[in-house]
C-alpha cells in the first residue's frame, strides 16, 4: 500500500508536470506532440548531471544542477518546434513527431558514443547509471520514500496556476490561444507568446523527463525512449481540460493506474487474479482511452490550437 | 530559353523533387556533423558507409542478396507510407499507422501459425485487423470527438501489448528465444510465394512477389486518388469539411471509410514483412516497431504522392541497412534512424520552402513584366 502510494505520487508527478508544459504550449496556441521527445532530451540532460557531478557537493546542490540541466536540455529542444512551428509555419503535427523520434535517435547515438569512448569499445550500451546522485532525492520516511521531485510538481501546479490565471502575462497567453487576431490587435506580440509557450512546455516537459527516468530505478536505457509517457501526459491534459487544477487530479488518476503495474504483485488479490504484466501495461492507455471517448465531446480545447498565426490572414 | 526554366520550377513535382532532395541532403549533414562530432577521423568512412549499403559487400552474389533484402524491407515501409498519405489527404494524421501495423502482424502470424492458414489469409486477417484499428480510431473521432493523433497513439501501445500477449501463447512463441516459431518450419504455406523472383537475387529466399504486391498497392492507391469519385470525395472532406458536408457527401462516413482503408494498408504491409519469413516477432518488445513510423517519414519525404512513396521507401530501407556497416566500436548504427529522423523534421519545412520558391518566381515575373513595360516606353 505504501509503495503504491509512492508510486502514484511520482508518476502523478511526472504527468503533472508535462501535461502543465503541454497546457502552457496549447494555451499559446501550438500543439505540442513532441513532449514525449523533450521529456527524453530533459532527462538525458538531468542524467548526464547526475553522472558527472561528484557527489560529495550534497544533496541541495544535486538537486538544483539535475533540475537545471534538464529544464534547460527541455527549453533547448522546444526550440526545434518554437523555430519550425512560430517561425516558419510548419505543421505542428509533422514537426512533433519528427522531434519524438529524433529526441530517442539523437539521445541514443549520444550515449552510445559517450560509453563507446569512455570504454574503449567495449560497452556499446544505451545506459546512464545514477545510482549515487539519485539517492539525494529520497527522504525515507519509514518505508516510504519520498522525492523531492513531488514538491517540484506541487511547485510548478502552483505557479502555473497563478501565472495562467492571476498575472497578465497568462491572460495574454490564453488570447494568443483563443483569438489570436484579436490579441494582435490589441498590441500583444502573439509571437513572442508563442515562443514563451511553447518553451515553457520545454522546461517542464525536460523536468517531466528526469522525474520519470528516476522514479523507481537507478540506471536508464535510452534506447527505449519514455515508453509513451509524454503522450499519456497528452492525454491528461486534455482529459483536465486544460485547467490546471484538473489536469492535477487526472494526473493522480493515471498515475494510479501506472503505478498498479509497477505493484500489483504485492497485492494478494489482484496477483491472485493471474493476469499477465501485459494487461497491467496496457491499463493506462486503455483508461485513457475510455476516458477521452466520455470527455471529449464537449472539449475546451483552445480554439486556435495548431493554426499557424500569419499577420496576413484574417 | 530563360521562360522554359521558370515553368520547369514551376510544376509542383519538381518542387516536392527538389524540396525532398534537400531535405535529403540536410539531414545526411547532420548526420555527418555529428558523426565528425563523435570521432572526426572516420566520419568520412561512416557516411559514405551508410550511403553504400549493401554495395560494400565484397561478391556480387551478396550485393544481390542484401539487395533482396532491402527490397523485401522496403515493401512493408511502402505500404505504411501509403497509409498515411492516404488518410493525410483526407485531414488527418494517422500516427496509429504503428499500431495498425502491429495489429496486422499479430493476426498475419496467428492465422500463419495457430490456424496453419494460406498466405493469402493470413494477409487478408492482418488487413482487416489493421482496418478495425483504423476505423476505431475514426469512429471515436466521428462520434466522441476525440483527435486522431491521440487515439492512435494510444492504440499503438495497446496493439503492442496485446500482440505481445496473444504471440507468446504456447506453440506460437518459440521456448527458447522471446521471437515467434518460424513459419518456414511450421506452415511453409503461410509464406508469400517467391514465383521465382528469388533466382534474380542470387537464391535470396526472402525475396517473394510481396515486393510487386507493394508497387501495386501503391498504383492502386494512386489511381483511387486521383481518379475515381470516392478519392474526390474523400480529398474534398479533407480540404473542407463543411464543405463537403453542404455537398452532400457524408463526411462522417467518409472519414471512418479512410482511416479503416489506411489501417488496411498497414496491416497488409505488416503481413508483407513477416510472411516473408524473413524475421519473427520478438514478443517482449517493449518499444512500438519503428517501421510505422518511418512511414510517416517516408509519406513525407515522398512528397504525399504513392510513387514518391517508392522512392522514399526504398532511400530509409538503404540507408537504414547502410546504419549496420559503420564501424560499431567507435559509432552506432542508430546514426541512420537520427538521420531518418532529421530529415523528416525538415520535411515539415517543405510548404515554407516552396511558398518561397513561389514567391520567388513571383517576384521575378513581376520584375520581367515592369522591364518589359519600361521596354515598350522606349520604343
Amino acid at each position: 500500500m505504501i509503495l503504491l502510494t509512492q508510486y502514484t505520487l511520482l508518476f502523478a508527478s511526472v504527468l503533472l508536470l508535462v501535461a502543465l508544459g503541454g497546457c502552457f504550449s496549447e494555451r499559446s496556441g501550438v500543439i505540442n506532440i513532441g513532449l514525449e521527445g523533450i521529456m527524453v532530451v530533459g532527462a538525458l540532460g538531468g542524467a548526464l548531471m547526475m553522472k558527472f557531478l561528484p557527489a560529495e557537493l550534497g544533496a541541495p546542490v544535486m538537486i538544483a544542477a539535475t533540475i537545471l540541466a534538464s529544464a534547460l536540455a527541455g527549453l533547448l529542444f522546444s526550440l526545434l518546434l518554437a523555430v519550425a512551428s512560430i517561425n516558419f509555419k510548419a505543421d505542428q503535427t509533422i514537426t512533433g513527431t519528427a522531434m519524438n523520434m529524433l529526441a530517442t535517435a539523437a539521445a541514443t547515438v549520444a550515449v552510445k558514443a559517450m560509453n563507446t569512448a569512455a570504454s574503449g569499445g567495449s560497452d556499446v550500451s544505451s545506459d546512464i547509471i545514477y545510482t549515487r546522485a539519485r539517492e539525494a532525492f529520497i527522504v525515507r520516511f519509514g518505508n516510504f520514500e519520498f522525492n523531492w521531485f513531488m514538491v517540484v510538481a506541487l511547485v510548478a501546479l502552483l505557479v502555473s496556476w497563478v501565472m495562467l490565471y492571476k498575472v497578465r502575462f497568462g491572460l495574454r497567453l490564453r488570447a494568443c490561444g483563443e483569438h489570436p487576431q484579436a490579441a494582435d490587435s490589441v498590441g500583444i506580440n502573439v509571437y513572442r507568446m508563442r515562443y514563451a509557450g511553447v518553451l515553457i512546455s520545454g522546461v517542464l516537459g525536460g523536468l517531466g523527463g528526469i522525474v520519470y527516468i528516476t522514479a523507481g530505478v537507478s540506471s536508464w536505457k535510452f534506447e527505449n525512449g519514455v515508453a509513451g509517457f509524454g503522450f499519456l501526459a497528452l492525454a491528461v491534459m486534455i482529459f483536465g481540460q486544460w485547467k490546471p487544477f484538473r489536469i492535477a487530479l487526472a494526473a493522480l488518476l493515471f498515475g494510479f493506474f501506472r503505478a498498479l503495474g509497477n505493484v500489483y504483485t504485492g497485492f494478494d488479490l489482484l496477483s491472485s487474479l493471474n493476469l499477465p504484466s501485459n494487461v497491467y501495461n496496457m491499463l493506462p492507455y486503455i483508461i485513457s482511452l475510455v476516458v477521452l471517448a466520455l470527455t471529449s465531446k464537449n472539449s475546451l480545447a483552445p480554439k486556435a490550437e495548431g493554426i499557424p498565426y500569419d499577420k496576413g490572414s484574417r | 530559353m530563360k521562360k522554359k526554366h521558370s515553368s520547369i520550377l514551376r510544376l509542383e513535382g519538381v518542387q516536392t523533387l527538389l524540396a525532398s532532395l534537400l531535405c535529403i541532403l540536410g539531414g545526411l549533414l547532420a548526420g555527418f556533423i555529428v558523426l565528425l562530432l563523435i570521432e572526426p577521423s572516420g566520419a568520412w568512412e561512416a557516411i559514405t558507409s551508410v550511403l553504400q549499403s549493401f554495395f560494400r559487400y565484397p561478391s556480387a552474389k551478396l550485393q544481390l542478396k542484401y539487395f533482396g533484402q532491402t527490397l523485401t524491407r522496403t515493401a512493408p515501409l511502402i505500404m505504411c507510407s501509403l497509409s498515411v498519405l492516404f488518410a493525410y489527404k483526407v485531414g488527418l494524421f494517422n500516427i496509429g499507422v504503428a499500431g495498425q501495423y502491429v495489429a496486422g502482424a499479430c493476426a498475419a502470424l496467428y492465422f500463419g501459425l495457430a490456424l496453419r492458414m494460406p498466405w493469402w489469409v493470413c494477409m487478408i486477417a492482418a488487413m482487416l485487423s489493421g482496418a478495425l484499428l483504423g476505423a476505431l480510431s475514426g469512429a471515436l473521432k466521428t462520434y466522441r470527438n476525440v483527435n486522431v493523433v491521440i487515439s492512435g497513439i494510444m492504440l499503438n501501445w495497446i496493439a503492442l501489448y496485446v500482440t505481445n500477449m496473444i504471440l507468446s501463447m504456447d506453440g506460437l512463441k518459440n521456448p527458447m528465444s522471446p521471437y515467434t516459431m518460424q513459419l518456414r518450419g511450421v506452415n511453409p504455406g503461410a509464406l508469400i510465394p517467391q514465383m521465382g523472383l528469388n533466382t534474380l537475387f542470387g537464391n535470396e529466399k526472402s525475396v517473394t512477389i510481396a515486393i510487386p504486391i507493394a508497387v501495386i498497392m501503391a498504383l492502386i492507391v494512386w489511381f483511387m486518388l486521383n481518379k475515381t469519385r470516392f478519392g474526390y470525395e474523400l480529398k474534398a472532406t479533407g480540404y473542407n469539411y463543411h464543405a463537403a458536408r453542404y455537398c452532400g457527401m457524408k463526411e462522417n462516413r467518409n472519414i471512418i471509410v479512410t482511416m479503416m482503408l489506411s489501417g488496411a494498408l498497414a496491416g497488409m504491409g505488416a503481413a508483407l514483412l513477416y510472411l516473408t519469413g524473413i524475421e519473427e516477432w520478438e514478443t517482449t518488445i517493449s518499444s512500438v516497431p519503428a517501421m510505422g513510423f518511418n512511414g510517416i517519414a517516408v509519406a513525407f519525404l515522398g512528397g504525399l504522392s504513392p510513387i514518391g512513396s517508392i522512392l522514399a521507401a526504398y532511400f530509409i530501407q538503404h540507408i537504414t541497412m547502410g546504419g549496420g556497416n559503420v564501424d560499431l566500436s567507435v559509432y552506432c548504427a542508430q546514426i541512420s534512424s537520427l538521420i531518418s529522423s532529421l530529415i523528416i523534421f525538415l520535411c515539415a519545412f517543405v510548404a515554407f520552402f516552396k511558398l518561397a520558391i513561389q514567391n520567388h518566381l513571383r517576384r521575378r515575373e513581376e520584375a520581367c513584366a515592369a522591364k518589359a513595360v519600361k521596354g515598350g516606353e522606349d520604343a
